[in-house]
């Protein structure tokens, strides 16, 4: 079985972001960059089934963007992906998550390895919007799932069995392989990648397209254009509600009730 | 191509998602401004009746895929479904409401139909006949003005409660469609063998209008009893942090946040919760929020709109009581 793993670089969560003079980009000067946690999942996940299985032959992990160096790529490799895939351009630096996507299937169709299982995280922590994985599954033709919490591979390697998250409940599904997984939280717990792994990871393989090495790149032009980026609207101060408990919760229901007319 | 707009309506064991019916507010202003037709398709197994609960809602026509392989949602063939309506309605803009179902199946025809997508989006207009719309990213702390290239079809996920839903008009009609709809078998490759209801008789949190949530000050599981009590009351439902989820105190499912859900919802009562940047991003769109922590400095105070510097212990019976009082006088 051979795996594909996906891994984007985004900003990390916790840093604070500064939006650029022109209002089209983010300050990217001491800007901490890490690897999507949600592909974390994907390639822990990954990762385990290797070390669960004798039938899984190799792990790739593929990411695209505009950046040369990349955290994300380097993180995989450091837990446990076997070589890498970097298809690296400045007309992937935008938005439009279905262009990566087709140009990632483009990119991954000129692999001589047909994958098996392709795992991916539910989203990107910058665009936030989870297009990603659907969208290249539906380029590769491959059944997707996902939002997946519980994945199980049968032990013959044919066919995955599935625990996706939706409103309220929880979808078992079965679908045969290849398929591709996008992992939701609660999937997996990533593991640290240590740092003997860390400098051994920078002697794998790691294979660097551009956009000219895509068979058709004239083909993709974005569906999307970013005007502009402002901080979100502010909200309006904040009302404090003083006095002892009771008198507190009686005025703050009063609130609720007469002023800001919620209940 | 034409302007025609076709909204998806997102029906669950045969009950209309609410937030479905809010989309048809962006329908409405959209088809004012370019004079497209407003079409709606529905998708599921035995839902032809669900027509009546959407005519009220003045769309031209309503499409109807009615099919036993549809009962369930499975990606492959509910983008069949959609695109067969595609064709039909000849829509060039289609509107969806930000659910699980739809971040899982627009992507997917987005993909196919190389059509542009936004998801999640806030705001809704046009600006010389280009659609724009406002979407947050970066976690919540930036939001993106984008204009969507015209050459082709344009997709939209709308965030619940970012437009109300019109108000239905009786007597109304509209031309009722049913889809042929057909499936190969590489459509059907995925099969749904289970759904496990994951919320013991309580409201999921991005479904609800008010939303009790708690933090890792509430010390247990038990603790959350409080607020399950307060939220029965409200008729709300139970959110936590992470913090509250990796302690064990609450299922993963209800965690909001940006690894959890996001949730807008009209009243958002966090106690406890200190206001990570991550919790943040998954709620600062709610209506109001009301913030209950013994920390004055806490995070959560820049985004509420009620503020109690209270111990959470003391104050939530007392709310409860009060929310009780005003469910009688009612």
């Amino acid at each position: 079985m051979k795996i594909l793993t996906l891994a984007m670089q985004v900003p990390d969560s916790r840093a604070a972001l500064k939006i650029s003079p022109g209002g089209k980009s983010l300050e990217t000067r001491d800007l901490k960059l890490i690897c999507n946690p949600f592909d974390e999942f994907a390639v822990e996940q990954a990762v385990q089934l290797k070390e669960q299985r004798s039938d899984v032959e190799e792990i790739v992990v593929a990411t695209i963007g505009a950046e040369k160096p990349n955290q994300a790529i380097r993180t995989a490799l450091a837990m446990g992906a076997d070589r890498g895939i970097q298809l690296c351009d400045d007309i992937f630096s935008g938005q439009d998550e279905i262009l990566l996507a087709e140009a990632l299937a483009a990119a991954i169709r000129l692999q001589e390895t047909t994958f098996d299982l392709i795992l991916c995280g539910k989203q990107a922590i910058d665009t936030d919007s989870g297009e990603f994985g659907p969208a290249l599954a539906e380029f590769l033709d491959l059944p997707h799932v996902g939002a997946v919490v519980k994945l199980d591979i049968s032990e013959d390697g044919t066919s995955l069995r599935a625990h996706r998250r939706i409103e309220g409940a929880e979808e078992i599904v079965e679908c045969p392989l290849p398929a591709l997984i996008t992992c939701e939280k609660g999937l997996i717990e990533p593991r640290y990648p240590s740092l003997p792994n860390l400098m051994k990871a920078k002697k794998k393989p790691l294979q660097i397209l551009a956009a000219s090495d895509l068979p058709e790149p004239g083909c993709l032009t974005p569906g999307l254009q970013l005007l502009e980026l402002t901080p979100p609207a502010p909200r309006p101060p904040c009302t404090f509600i003083e006095g002892p408990p009771e008198k507190m919760a009686r005025e703050l229901v009063k609130r609720l009730r007469d002023e800001a007319k919620v209940i | 191509m034409s302007a025609n707009i076709l909204i998806f309506i997102e029906q669950r064991s045969g009950r209309i998602v609410p937030a479905s019916r809010q989309i048809f507010a962006v329908a409405q202003e959209l088809s004012l401004k370019t004079g497209g037709k407003i079409h709606a398709v529905i998708a599921g197994e035995g839902i032809g009746n669900l027509t009546d609960e959407i005519t009220p809602l003045q769309p031209d026509s309503i499409h109807v895929a009615d099919h036993p392989e549809l009962r369930f949602y499975r990606a492959q063939p509910y983008a069949q479904a959609l695109c067969a309506a595609i064709k039909t309605s000849e829509a060039q803009t289609i509107l969806f409401a930000t659910t699980s179902l739809s971040r899982d199946l627009a992507p997917r025809l987005a993909a196919r139909l190389k059509a542009a997508i936004a998801t999640d989006c806030l705001e809704v207009s046009t600006e010389n006949g280009e659609l724009r719309i406002r979407r947050p990213m970066y976690c919540a702390k930036c939001v993106g003005t984008f204009s969507l290239a015209t050459d082709r079809v344009q997709i939209l996920t709308i965030r619940p409660n970012a437009y109300p839903t019109p108000v239905p008009q009786a007597g109304t009609s509209a031309t009722i469609q049913s889809l042929d709809v057909a499936f190969s078998d590489h459509d059907l490759a995925l099969k749904v063998v289970d759904v496990v209801s994951t919320s013991e008789g309580v409201r999921d949190v991005t479904e609800a209008d008010i939303i009790v949530s708690g933090g890792r000050s509430l010390q247990s599981k038990e603790n959350f009893s409080m607020l399950y009590e307060m939220a029965e009351t409200l008729g709300a439902a139970v959110g936590a942090s992470r913090a509250a989820v990796d302690a064990g105190f609450q299922p993963p499912s209800r965690q909001v946040g940006l690894t959890g859900k996001i949730v807008s919802p009209r009243l958002y009562l966090a106690f406890g919760i200190d206001g990570a940047i991550q919790h943040l991003a998954g709620m600062r769109g709610s209506k109001v929020i009301v913030a209950i922590n013994t920390k004055a400095e806490a995070p959560i105070f820049s985004v509420a709109t009620y503020g109690c510097v209270a111990d959470l212990f003391t104050l939530a019976p007392l709310l409860t009581e009060e929310f009780r009082n005003l469910n009688g006088s009612n």
